[in-house]
């Protein structure tokens, strides 16, 4: 753990935001997590992304779990709202918060202990109800706050690092979320922020729960030879289906891409995110293909990245429970609590 | 790009801004860690190693380091660093054990050193260790150059002055005093030296031929004669009103000198604008809190007479502009008579080399100046030296002692049978600091204090003793404060890439967008492709090898870095280490620092 304080000198030709921020405001404290942790990177994608959507930090809330992954809000966008909850529970608690306040922009972080061991159930009751909300999975293997062993997400035959190899099924988060409906899944790298970057930000441009898994490496417990989640492998065995370009609202969209391989999605601020197939038989609308596409490649020992699957129609959480447009808070106290007589009178459609 | 070496020395040696501005290179950040621990002597002895008078440098020098160091890009104001030297001087014990001595036992080799100046001082601080005998001719009747003659006490009390001379002279240097050498083809024929040292500094003050010059000059002073004049109690006033003419740094010591001689209206006129001035700004700031006025765009077109007498002058006002060429020409607007009782001429110096003939195989080139090589600093006959102001016009001390090392480097040689352009090569030590996980032999947090303002003497006392010395110096309150500015530039962020393993923590954790990762390019294209356009071309970019995983590149942009060792903090591998450097300068005498397979450049930068 570093103990002094990141300096407060500044490059003077940092870009500032719309809002005559830089990306340095966005920051949050010196990080405690080991030196060289994926999460890290992560939290350095999430500032970049946050930076580049010219986020007002005070309307951005980050929510958490337990673990190391879990720590991370604690390290961007100091300003912001945070509630860091039991461990697994996050979903739950996200659910709520989106419930009260719609308006406000919703990031989960959270690790693969966390989502799928002990939360697996928060997890997937969250994609179902598709709260509209970026979940961010630091996938590195392992319980890495509680020294190491393995998680739900370890290989058959990734071993740890005492040299035991891991002999249980895997439970591929990607898989999962695709097959309970989620309408946003990703999968990036820590190690590659140009990739993961604009992921990031159009999952929080979707309307709907944005799914992210992103390989974080455990660089003291999941870090060597024979892990199927360090940085050397998950370098080698990488495998980028489609790329992203994330273009925000009003901006000119400058790429330009040959006939038949790309395709922009409009999300529903506007904005558009434009994926460019690397393997042009790749749909990345149609659900079932994709799932076949990523088990073929999934056998080969491949790790399949970038946005895989997304869908911009679906209706959210508050569209299934017909809410009020406007946030709790907004309400005027009689519309929000309007009294005992309002009550009788509701109680009298149930007697 | 290729990779970098940093087993050269320079590679690191310009990371340390201001101990590569500095002509000695002064290990300045060492000094200053020494300063902070309150090794005072050790810091003095540091700084003498290179620049030889701590004390005197402490209060005037010229200060090439301030404007480079790293804190000027970082935030604005320099680390004070000359100010710094003086506290290392101030409160330094007796060092008389820890100098040089001069061997019993001579080497047989006589050298002749011309001049008591700073220039000549050096070469004898150096030479006389290694056995030489040394003869010292100076024309005045006591030794320090313009340093005595020129910096007014206020400035510089003459008795931090002589014992930093003191500390040369009684190692045994034999000085002839009110011995002004009118000829040195005599003093070659005599073939009594081995070798002859020219440190005779640029002495005569430039004139200003306008009417009334002749008429008025009992009341007009030539600045350098007069400064020299009132060291030695030969003028102690002047009138009321008085006029200095020009805006370098001679002009501030003249007017300084002016208020406290009895001058009460004094105005320095100067030809162009602010931007323009000579003074350093530090100087300049001085004058003014004095009460000085400084006018500007008043270019002299005539001294006035009434009675036989000077009684002021007239100016021409006016406004410059750039011409075609992007040259500054001046329009008259106007004209304006100031009165005055005496005008101080301040507007520069020339060499003047009438006792050395012109037939000795020394030749002259532009502005009669004797032709001298820039690195050994011979003259075109051999065995014959200069250095300091007579080498190439007025300079400062801090460049004269330079001159000195290198010169008596050469002397060196040529006694020795060795080729003069033969320069013994730079080395460095590289010492890690690490000394825990997250711990660091210096202090590497950040402070983000301002430059630490310096206290002077109350005005009315300052003014009314020529010999009251202005600045007060730090206290340890100030002192402490100060330490902590410096950045600590020549702890190094040393990199070995094949440790790598392209987390990214050290480029995500960097305050300053030092680091980038990426693929490599030639330079002018990766100096756009980095975290931040590296545009300071002054500041070097390191490239590593290739990475092992990805065979990209890590690349630094040295340019803000402020050394707080969060990437080698945050590095898992170690990849980056924060590594302390420490240039071996080398000095007459004295081997090569490094063996030839491992040597860097041999010139000083
Ligand atoms: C007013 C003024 C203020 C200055 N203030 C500063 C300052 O604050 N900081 C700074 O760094 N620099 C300052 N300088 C410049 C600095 O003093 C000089 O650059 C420096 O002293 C040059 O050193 P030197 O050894 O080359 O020659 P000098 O210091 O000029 O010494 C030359 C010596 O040679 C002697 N000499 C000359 N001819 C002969 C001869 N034929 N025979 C025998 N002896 C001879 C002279 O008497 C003199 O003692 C100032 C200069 C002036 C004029
Ligand atoms: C209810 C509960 N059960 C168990 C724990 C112990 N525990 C803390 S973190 C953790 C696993 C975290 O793993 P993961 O989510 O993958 O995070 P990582 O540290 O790997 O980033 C466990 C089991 C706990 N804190 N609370
Ligand atoms: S234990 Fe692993 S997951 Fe936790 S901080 Fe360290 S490297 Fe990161
Ligand atoms: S020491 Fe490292 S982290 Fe600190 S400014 Fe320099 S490169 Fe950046
Ligand atoms: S922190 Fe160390 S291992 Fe990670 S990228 Fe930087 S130098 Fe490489
Ligand atoms: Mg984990």
């Amino acid at each position: 753990m570093s103990y002094i304080t990141k300096p407060v000198a500044r490059h003077p030709k940092m870009p500032r935001n719309a809002l005559g921020l830089t990306p340095r405001d966005y920051e949050g404290t010196m990080s405690t997590l080991c030196a060289g942790c994926g999460h890290d990177s992560v939290t350095a994608a999430l500032i970049q992304a946050i930076f580049e959507l010219d986020v007002e930090p005070h309307r951005l809330v980050k929510l958490s779990g337990i673990g190391c992954s879990s720590k991370t809000p604690t390290y961007f966008v100091r300003d912001a709202h945070g509630f860091n909850s039991v461990h697994g529970r996050m979903p739950s608690i996200a659910a709520g918060a989106n419930a009260a306040n719609r308006d406000l922009l919703y990031v989960g972080i959270s690790g693969d202990g966390d989502s799928l061991s002990i939360g697996l159930g928060q997890f997937c009751h969250a994609i179902r109800r598709n709260v509209n909300m970026l979940y961010v999975l630091e996938n590195n293997g392992v319980y890495g706050l509680t020294k190491g062993q393995f998680s739900a997400s370890a290989d058959i035959g990734s071993t740890s690092k005492a040299g035991v190899a891991n002999r249980q099924g895997p439970i591929d988060p990607v898989n999962l979320a695709l097959s309970l409906g989620a309408t946003f899944v990703a999968r990036s790298f820590s190690g590659d922020k140009a990739q993961l970057v604009p992921i990031l930000k159009a999952g929080f441009r979707h309307n709907g729960f944005a799914f992210v898994d992103v390989i974080s490496p455990c660089v003291t417990f999941n870090d060597h030879k024979g892990s199927t989640k360090s940085y050397a492998h998950t370098r080698e065995h990488m495998h980028e289906v489609i790329e992203t370009d994330f273009v925000p609202l009003r901006a000119e969209i400058k790429t330009s891409y040959a006939e038949g391989t790309a395709r922009a999605v409009t999300m529903h601020d506007g904005s558009v995110v434009k994926l460019r197939k690397v393997d042009d038989t790749y749909d990345p609308t149609d659900r079932g293909a994709v799932l076949d596409y990523l088990g073929e490649v999934a056998t080969r020992g491949e790790i399949s990245t970038g946005l895989l699957y997304l869908e911009e129609s679906g209706e959210d959480m508050h569209g299934f429970e017909n809410t009020v447009d406007t946030p709790l808070v907004e309400l005027p106290h009689e519309t929000l609590c309007p009294g005992s007589s309002a009550l009788a009178e509701l109680q009298k459609e149930w007697v | 790009m290729r990779p970098t070496n940093t087993r050269d020395p320079q590679y690191y040696h310009r990371v340390v801004d201001c101990q590569w501005a500095c002509p000695a290179h002064t290990n300045v950040p060492e000094y200053i860690r020494l300063i902070a621990d309150g090794r005072y002597t050790e810091s003095y002895m540091l700084n003498r190693k290179s620049n030889v008078f701590p004390g005197i440098l402490g209060r005037t020098c010229d200060r090439p380091c301030e404007p480079a160091c790293r804190r000027v890009r970082v935030e604005d104001e320099p680390v004070a660093i000359c100010r710094l030297k003086r506290v290392a001087a101030d409160l330094r014990d007796d060092v008389r054990d820890l100098l040089p001595t001069a061997p019993a036992v001579k080497n047989g080799k006589r050298v002749a050193l011309i001049g008591a100046g700073p220039a000549s001082l050096t070469v004898a601080n150096d030479l006389m260790p290694l056995g030489y005998e040394v003869v010292i001719y100076e024309a005045l009747s006591k030794p320090g150059g313009l340093m005595r003659t020129n910096i007014p006490s206020f400035r510089l009390p003459v008795n931090v002055l002589e014992e930093e001379m003191d500390y040369i002279l009684d190692m045994g240097v034999e000085v002839h005093y009110n011995h002004r050498v009118e000829s040195l083809k005599a003093m070659l024929d005599q073939d009594e030296f081995d070798a002859v040292f020219i440190g005779t500094g640029a002495p005569k003050g430039k004139e200003l031929n306008i009417p009334g010059r002749q008429e008025a000059d009992a009341n007009i002073h030539i600045g350098i004669e007069w400064l020299e004049a009132i060291h030695f109690g030969h003028i102690d006033s002047i009138g009321e009103r008085v006029l200095v003419i020009g805006v370098g740094n001679t002009a501030m010591d003249c007017c300084r000198s002016s208020k406290r001689l009895g001058g009460t209206d004094i105005k320095v006129m100067a030809r162009k604008d602010r931007p323009y001035f000579k003074a350093s700004p530090w100087e300049l700031e001085d004058a003014e809190d004095e009460q000085i006025e400084i006018l500007v765009n008043h270019s002299p077109q005539k001294f006035v007479v009434e009675d036989g007498k000077l009684a002021g002058m007239v100016f021409d006002i006016v406004e410059w502009n750039e011409n075609e060429k992007g040259r500054l020409v001046s329009t008259k607007l106007d004209e304006v008579f100031i009165p005055a009782d005496d005008v101080v001429l301040a507007i520069g110096q020339d060499n003047a080399f009438p006792w050395i003939e012109r037939d000795i195989g020394i030749e002259f080139g532009e502005w009669d100046m004797p032709v001298v090589d820039r690195a050994t600093f011979m003259t075109t006959r051999e065995g014959v030296f200069v250095g300091g102001d007579a080498a190439w016009g007025p300079e400062n001390i801090i460049w004269a002692v330079e001159h000195g090392h290198q010169a008596a480097i050469s002397i060196h040689n040529y006694c020795q049978g060795t080729p003069v352009s033969e320069r013994p090569a730079y080395g460095m030590n590289l010492i890690s600091t690490k000394m825990g996980i997250h711990e660091w032999r210096y202090s590497n947090d950040y402070d983000p204090v301002d430059r630490t303002e310096m206290r002077y003497v109350e005005l009315e006392k300052r003014l009314s003793d020529m010999k009251i010395e202005a600045e007060l110096g730090f206290d340890l309150k100030e002192t402490a404060r100060e330490v902590e500015r410096c950045l600590n530039c020549d702890v190094q962020t040393d990199f070995t890439a094949n440790l790598c393993i392209e987390c990214d923590a050290c480029v995500d954790v960097c305050p300053v967008l030092c680091l980038t990762i990426t693929h490599n390019g030639e330079e002018d294209d990766l100096r756009q492709r980095l975290m931040a356009p590296a545009e300071n071309l002054d500041q070097a970019l390191y490239v590593s090898e290739d990475l092992p995983q990805t065979k990209r590149v890590m690349v630094k942009d040295e340019d803000l870095c402020v050394h707080c060792g969060l990437c080698a903090e945050r590095c898992p591998t170690a990849a980056w280490d924060m590594v302390e450097f420490d240039l071996l300068t080398p000095y007459a005498g004295q081997e090569s620092w490094t063996s030839p397979a491992l040597a860097g450049s041999t010139t000083s930068p």
